[in-house]
């Protein structure tokens, strides 16, 4: 008996171990464009903003699915807690997930809205596939 | 007189691992089944400031931005690329012109920072192409190794609704 023990407890920590709890930030319902260069964020992002687009050009954000020309106050909000933290809208990095099937017009007017509300620095994500 | 208590005798205590085997089965299935397999991701950083540096005069030094231009028809199909208003036939074609256009920039010593591209898509475009795009032109990949090309990239602003 005890082998067995043994190799099922053996692959509990190996299955908990590779447990992934950060998938809140994840969404099946964005099918991330892939490339080969994207290269994973150095480091910890200073003040992420996530903005997730999907394919048909609706925001999701918070849990939420937000038209476009809607995400303007969640945006104030973000940067009010930004200024509130003491930190520069300037170097927030606004992290875009966007759908390899939307619009680029779409992604241009929501980093435009961010624009506007003073952040600068962009991530376009996508997936990494070496081949 | 009670008679005396039976000497324990030393033997093997049998401990019944059934319920722990149970449980432990249990947790196993459940690991299992929450475990996916998640392919990293990354990221391309793009720094844009609201007010365009094309707007402002170039200075002797600066360089031009390469101008990408990205056609689509009304599905969101790519159908051309151009840089510099020259048509270019796939990106990998637009790879090796950023990369000699940046071999030439080095060459005539400017850096890597010197040099900037504008992305000018079309409103419907998959955004799968403007991905493909930039990375046609951040890098290449040389017997294994990244050679980094643009790291300067931005976009050219909307000029109206659809």
């Amino acid at each position: 008996m005890t082998p067995m023990i043994d190799v099922t407890f053996q692959l509990i920590t190996f299955f908990m171990f590779v447990l992934n709890f950060s998938e809140a930030e994840q969404d099946e319902r964005i099918q991330l464009p892939s490339s080969q260069l994207a290269k994973p964020a150095e480091g910890v992002v200073e003040a992420p903003i996530t903005m997730q687009l999907m394919a048909d050009g609706g925001v999701l954000y918070a849990g939420e699915i937000i038209p476009v020309e809607n995400i303007g106050g969640s945006l104030q909000r973000e940067r009010e807690i930004i200024v509130a933290a003491d930190k520069d809208p300037k170097r927030a990095t606004v992290i875009v997930r966007a759908d390899g099937r939307a619009n680029t017009g779409d992604v241009q007017r929501v980093i435009q809205i961010c624009q506007e509300l003073g952040f600068q620095k962009f991530a376009l994500r996508a997936l990494y596939k070496p081949d | 007189m009670p008679p005396p208590l039976p000497r324990r005798r030393l033997e093997k205590v049998a401990v019944n691992m059934t319920p722990m085997i149970d449980v432990v089965f249990q947790l196993m299935i459940f690991f299992m089944l929450t475990f996916n397999i998640i392919a990293p991701e990354g990221d391309f950083d793009v720094r844009m400031p609201l007010s365009k540096s094309s707007a402002e005069p170039l200075d002797d030094l600066q360089l031009p931005p390469i101008q990408v231009r990205l056609v689509s028809d009304a599905e969101g199909m790519l159908t051309g690329i151009l840089m510099n208003g020259e048509p270019v036939k796939d990106f990998d074609e637009l790879r090796q012109r950023v990369a000699s256009f940046v071999d030439i920039a080095l060459e005539s010593g400017a850096s890597l920072e010197d040099v900037e591209l504008e992305i000018d898509s079309d409103y419907q475009l998959d955004y799968i192409n403007v991905v493909d795009a930039i990375t046609a032109v951040s890098g290449r990949i040389e017997n294994g190794q990244l050679i980094e090309m643009v790291k300067k990239i931005s976009f050219v602003p909307l000029e109206q609704e659809p």
